[in-house]
């Protein structure tokens, strides 16, 4: 794995300190780089015989999900159990939040459990703000609302980072619902830091107002994003979104902005495509994209978990005192 | 009681009044204004150093009496306002039920003459049940005592309905107080609509919900010849739809909130709920434009818009939890601190905005000290360094964005009708 162990250097000389993983927005770029050459060493475990190291054994974390997630649960219930920590997986449909129990209370119940860290996904942004501050437990964001997906991103760029060596420099292209998508917001923070040239690509209606000032380059033009990128992050298209404005249709999306072979054949032969999954095949990519040569999707699904392997010991071991 | 009020500057914008003379009350009233006065049986307050000033108005104050008492009362708010240098308030319609008739404010009088301890002034609704629908009976409600009509929290979207409030207000003699919102246009957002709401992935409220619906209804007011008051300006585009309307002699004044000078939506990055206010804190460019507006006129009032909520509603997402700050307490102390802190304005344009501008609007006889009328009189200590803290709020409800904060000046003494109801920061 070229890369990774190029940042033992400077990712051995810091020390993770905080208590929880909220966004990738505050983090510093050796912040990022210490997760990901962490990460580096729990992916070595995945591949062992046996898959389970015992960093967190007799620590107990929950997943706390107000929006269902077969995905990135399942990723850190198996983060959780390889490192030997007990998981608890707690689901609260959204709809029943209202008249039942408030955030800050199902937190700190949780916390009356002697709970070490919880996950929590939740659909409005900023809820695991509002909870870190209100428990001593570790708070890991698994997606809030638009906000942020810290994890998804981490484990995008470790796969990128993987494929090609370095961030730095790279050209690395966001396409899709970028208003609505807290996949994007953690990718930008995320790239940006690490040194990457980011472009985000969309339809006009759905880039949100100022997003150019995270320092990414706009644009509705679809080539423009595809030519001369490095690697392409496809968002996932959800059309059953309630925004009251114009939304194309499904196969106007897919003409338009679709990944498809023909579209890539202009672009580096070597193009990474990523997605956070689950794909919708033929609107936002087609099949043979998806399962083509470029496609690393199955390899960030392997990844994730080394990732949130490495996010839940870091924060699972952070002292006390930071508490 | 008799009482002397000894050794400060008097600030009267209405008189054009700033110098050091003494005010002697007896028997509620003023009986003397003038130089190194003497009065034997009098209580001296010792107002050395301090400035005085016609009894404060807030002209935007949610009390949430009858039907919310859990975040405040009428008697929490009055003291809460007492607190802030407020003699005068003027408390919303927004109360459940709303203050949609002359016998519901008949019986918030019952609760105002027992329980407030500052003058309190009901504004009705224009509709009934603030519903945008049914026209109040605005005459029936004048008469009651309403100073104005309003169904702040709501903007009444029927163009024709609004048409005919402001002519029933206006034949009623009172204004009409305008909360400016499309509904539409604000597409259930939760903040300003900006580079801030999209990193922190929250619904964005457009400037234009406010602007076009100020537009819209001063070319209303223009149309039926009436007084109209646009309530808590936030953005600049509203400043400008305003200034040109002045400029051509519509009857339009306009308020802004201190939280729309002081604060702006980086303040919400941290989620913090009390940030969260309708309309949304704007950016550092409508901040400007709100301080060159009050500098110029164009903006007449400085109102609190003090809107209760319990701790329990507020600690909640941010997408739930709902809209709105308390101020009466921090609504003078953060004035003093930023506009006259950064010389924004001269003392005599802040005390107007407190004094004779919203007595102006709402035809009171008060916001000026004159002899022979009932002593309302706030005494400012523009040099006293203080923090907002929970603890030192008389307000029912703590969802303050300016506790933590450091202040300079605030209201130390303060007589409503004669009666000493504050000495040196201390209800009496």
């Amino acid at each position: 794995m070229k890369g990774l162990n190029n940042m033992a250097g400077a990712a051995g000389k810091l020390q993770w300190t905080r208590k929880d993983l909220l966004g990738l927005e505050h983090l510093s770029k050796e912040e990022i780089e210490l997760i990901l050459y962490t990460a580096a060493s729990f992916k070595e475990v995945t591949t062992r015989r046996i898959k389970k190291v015992p960093a967190l054994r007799g620590k107990t974390v929950v997943n706390l999900f107000y929006e269902p997630s077969t995905r990135t649960r399942t990723s850190f219930e198996l983060a959780a159990k390889r490192l030997s920590a007990d998981v608890v997986n707690i689901e609260i449909e959204a709809s029943s939040v209202k008249k039942g129990e408030t955030l800050i209370d199902t937190g700190r119940n949780i916390e009356a459990l002697k709970i070490d860290i919880i996950v929590v996904r939740h659909n409005c942004s900023g809820a695991p703000n509002i909870l870190a501050r209100s428990v001593k437990s570790s708070v890991v964001n698994a997606g809030d609302g638009w906000h942020e997906h810290p994890t998804q991103a981490l484990l995008d760029m470790f796969t990128l980072k993987s494929k090609l060596g370095r961030i730095e420099g790279q050209n690395v292209s966001i396409i899709g619902d970028i208003a609505h998508s807290r996949v994007a917001r953690s990718n930008i923070w995320g790239l940006t830091k690490l040194g990457a040239k980011v472009t985000v690509c969309a339809p006009k209606m759905l880039i949100p107002e100022g997003i150019e000032k995270m320092g990414v380059k706009v644009t509705s033009d679809i080539k423009e994003a595809l030519t001369g990128a490095d690697a392409i992050n496809v968002l996932r298209m959800q059309f059953e979104r309630d925004t009251g404005g114009a939304f194309p249709t499904r196969m106007e999306y897919f003409k338009q902005y679709g990944i498809t072979k023909e579209k890539l054949a202009g672009c580096k032969p070597d193009i990474v495509v990523m997605h956070p999954g689950p794909i919708n095949r033929g609107i936002e990519m087609s099949s043979d994209v998806a399962d083509g040569k470029n496609s690393v999707i199955l390899e960030q699904v392997t990844n994730g978990i080394a990732v949130r392997m490495a996010v839940l010991y870091l924060v699972g071991l952070v002292k006390e005192g930071a508490r | 009681m008799n009482y002397l009020i000894k050794g400060g500057t008097i600030i009267d914008p209405s008189g054009d009044i700033n110098e050091a003379l003494d005010i002697f009350i007896s028997g509620g009233k003023i009986s003397d204004i003038g130089r190194s006065l003497q009065a034997k049986d009098a209580k001296v307050i010792d107002s050395g150093g301090m400035i005085v000033t016609p009894g404060l108005i807030d002209m935007h104050v949610h009390l949430r009496e009858p039907g919310r008492e859990d975040e405040e009362t009428v008697l929490t708010g009055t003291r809460a306002a007492a607190k802030g240098g407020f003699s005068t308030i003027v408390c919303m319609p927004n109360t459940e039920p709303a203050l949609d008739s002359a016998e519901i404010l008949a019986k918030l009088k019952t609760i105002i003459t027992k329980d407030a301890v500052v003058n309190v002034l009901p504004s009705g609704a224009i509709t009934i049940g603030r519903l945008g629908k049914e026209l109040a009976d605005i005459k029936a409600m004048a008469k009651e005592g309403a100073v104005a009509v309003s169904d702040d929290g709501s903007s009444v979207e029927d163009e024709n309905l609004m048409l005919k409030a402001l002519k029933s207000a206006k034949s009623a003699g009172i204004v009409l107080i305008d909360h400016c919102e499309d509904v539409v246009l604000a597409n259930k957002g939760v903040m300003n609509k900006g580079f801030v709401s999209t990193k922190m992935g929250l619904r964005g409220i457009s400037r234009e919900s406010e602007w076009k619906r100020v537009e819209r209804d001063i070319a209303l007011a223009e149309k039926a010849g009436a007084k109209i008051h646009i309530a808590h300006v936030s953005c600049k585009e509203s400043v400008d739809v305003i200034g040109k309307a002045k400029k051509r002699g519509v009857l339009v004044t306009a308020e802004t909130a201190p939280h729309y000078f002081a604060l702006t939506d980086e303040c919400c990055v941290t989620y913090d709920t009390n940030t969260k206010i309708n309309p949304p804190l704007r950016t550092a460019e409508d901040v400007a434009a709100i301080k060159k507006a009050l500098a110029e006129g164009i903006i007449d009032v400085i109102a609190s818009d003090h809107a209760p909520h319990t701790d329990s509603e507020k600690d909640v997402e941010f997408d739930h939890a709902p809209f709105g700050k308390i101020g009466l307490e921090s609504s003078l102390g953060v004035s003093i601190t930023e506009l006259i802190g950064n010389k924004v304005l001269t003392w005599k344009q802040l005390i107007e905005k407190f004094t004779t501008n919203p007595a102006r609007i709402l035809g009171l006889k008060n916001g000026m000290l004159k002899k022979g009328t009932p002593a309302n009189i706030t005494v400012i200590d523009p040099k006293r360094k203080y923090m907002i803290t929970q603890d030192s709020l008389e307000s029912k409800s703590k969802n303050s964005p300016f506790i933590g904060w450091q202040l300079t000046g605030r209201a130390v003494h303060l007589f409503v009708s004669g009666k000493l109801i504050m000495l040196d920061e201390k209800i009496l």
